[in-house]
């Protein structure tokens, strides 16, 4: 499958990525790649593999329902480009 | 005419009761100051890695098990990713493929509350919650409070079984009511613990597969769910009979204006992108574990109705009132274990506790009277120190103190008269006073008898045992 440009503007939406117009080609070209690795991949017969969750045979550790965390906020808040009465300011999401 | 059936299926939101978020060891206290809960973790900085908090899983474990609901071995972690400011991630940690309970039911009484039917639990799974964007008062911007944000989420998936409003509204209690039981949850929906999604659809009765169903959002109360499920029906309905045709979309529920509209159609829908999270490893629950949480299950509300109804002898509606919620049941088997006596104690709570509570905006927990107080002035009725009646009056004045029943019924001489001989003295004086009423009764006006028992009643100033009064009275007529 080859990619349009249309639809690598569409990805780039998707991931809220900012792409110049110049660069869609390339990336047309190099996603096409991707997919055609795909679907070789798709082309094994996996229905009796069960699907793979992590790549390591190690299970998650659990941490007991403890608070360790204290409160940082000044710190944090120092890191944003604004802040407000404890609140982190971002543009306005809706109308 | 074409008549037309509702399917319903509901997606609750169910936030468990931990000290501490999902993944983080920031506290998950309601109401804190903006963003002082929220840490590096919740915050999603470079670098951090999430630590699976154990006691999530011991709570889903527990409501599957409440829900008679397959626990996976394997539990997976999936990142569902969008874009919105309050998910500084850019996605929530969920479950897609391998959640932790699956395949559950929990029965609803239905209909006249008689019949019951029983509900299907497609899953349950975990997820992280959002934090809460605020859109007032910052000059065009939106501020972001991310304290809730990392706070475990129960998400129960039901299947599409419900047929009404009001099933849909049964159920939701029901599942309220369950998750409270096992603890889980405190089930605060004010304070958004306990929130409610409905997948609503209208097809022609007789019609084997679903019509287009509609999301609706943010339904967080009962009244809401029925409401904003009704309105929904309505509008569907009306486009089907217009020959029109329903649009699979996100409709959210304004309460102001009771009416559902538009948030987003199919073809605007999030391609959420679900993979497993790298960062996390699979969760692996053994026998053993399901076991140990098994051990500490409490008796659960549908199990604590049929028992009051079979062992207690209570009626269906009583066994229902008093199953309700945990606390009430706690309440009335604490005053059973005192009076010991189930009808006479599940009247008493229900008609004079629960309207005494009512009349004074008080919730069962802060009943001025305790469970050992009721049952020890029920003890006192039933073993005939003292009548009903006067157990209201003595009623009334624990509600206004600490005495207990057997001070109040000493210190102001209470105590039921069921000496024979005092009470035909009474009866004797009523008789002697009242020729012409007795001559009535003995003419065959047999009413009169009612007139005598409350004359005998107002000299005993309401000590007198009724029955007694009214056996002397009859063999004292006949002569």
């Amino acid at each position: 499958m080859v990619l349009s440009g249309a639809q690598v503007r569409d990805i780039a939406w998707l991931a809220r990525l900012q792409i110049d117009e110049a660069d869609i080609g390339q990336y047309a070209a190099e996603l096409s790649r991707v997919l055609e690795l795909i679907r070789q991949m798709n082309e094994v017969d996996t229905d009796d593999v069960i699907a793979m969750a992590h790549p390591t045979d190690a299970v998650q550790r659990l941490r007991a329902d403890k608070v360790t965390e204290v409160d940082q906020r000044e710190k944090l808040q120092a890191l944003a480009p604004l802040a407000e009465s404890g609140l982190y300011l971002v543009p306005r999401v809706i109308e | 005419m074409t008549v037309w059936e509702t399917v319903i299926g509901l997606e609750i939101h169910v936030r468990l009761l931990t000290c501490s978020k999902l993944f983080s060891g920031a506290s998950t206290t309601y109401g804190a100051e903006p963003n002082s809960l929220a840490c590096a973790v919740d915050l999603g900085l470079p670098g951090v890695l999430p630590m699976v908090n154990e006691e999530v899983f011991r709570k889903a474990v527990r409501f599957g098990l409440g829900v008679n609901a397959e626990i996976s071995r394997c539990s997976v972690f999936d990142r569902k990713n969008y874009f919105y400011p309050d998910l500084p991630k850019g996605y929530q940690i969920s479950q897609l493929y391998l959640p932790v309970v699956s395949k559950g039911e929990l029965e609803i009484n239905v209909g006249d509350g008689n019949s019951s039917k029983v509900i299907g639990i497609t899953r349950a799974h975990l997820e992280e919650d959002a934090g809460k964007s605020l859109h007032e008062d910052f000059a065009g911007m939106s501020g972001i409070d991310l304290n809730r944000a990392g706070t475990p989420l129960l998400e129960i998936v039901s299947e599409p079984d419900m047929r009404s409003a009001s099933e849909a509204v049964a159920y939701m209690k029901a599942m309220h009511t369950l998750v409270r039981y096992l603890e889980i949850s405190d089930g605060n929906m004010q304070e958004g613990s306990f929130r409610c999604d409905a997948n609503v659809s209208v097809r022609a009765q007789g019609q084997a597969e679903f019509g287009t169903r509609t999301e609706i959002k943010n339904l967080n109360s009962f009244r809401f769910v029925e409401r904003a499920i009704n309105h929904e029906v309505e509008r569907q309905t009306d486009i089907l009979e217009n020959g029109g045709e329903v649009m699979q979309e996100t409709r959210l529920y304004d309460s102001d204006r009771d009416e559902t509209r538009s948030m987003r159609s199919k073809e605007e829908a999030n391609d959420y992108r679900y993979f497993p999270d790298p960062d996390l490893l699979p969760v692996i629950i053994d026998d053993a574990y399901i076991e140990a949480v098994r051990q500490f299950m409490p008796e659960l509300p549908n199990a604590k109705r049929n028992r009051f109804i079979q062992e207690l002898g209570l009626s269906a509606y009583d066994a229902a009132v008093l199953t309700g919620s945990r606390e009430i049941a706690d309440y009335y088997e604490a005053v059973l274990a005192e009076a010991g006596e189930a009808r006479l104690s599940a009247n008493w709570v229900i008609v004079e506790l629960v309207g005494a509570l009512n009349s004074d905006g008080l919730d069962i927990r802060q009943s001025p009277v305790s469970a050992k107080r009721l049952g020890g002035l029920i003890r006192r009725i039933d073993d005939n120190t003292i009548s009903g009646k006067i157990g209201k009056q003595i009623f009334r004045q624990m509600w206004c103190s600490e005495d207990d029943a057997d001070t109040i019924i000493e210190a102001r001489g209470l105590r039921q008269i069921t000496d024979n001989s005092a009470i035909e003295d009474m009866i004797d004086k009523v008789l002697a006073d009242s020729p012409r009423q007795v001559e009535q009764y003995r003419a065959g006006q047999k009413k009169v008898l009612g007139y005598f028992v409350g004359q005998v009643m107002r000299a005993s100033q309401g000590r007198a045992n009724p029955q007694q009064v009214n056996g002397i009275l009859r063999s004292r007529l006949k002569n």
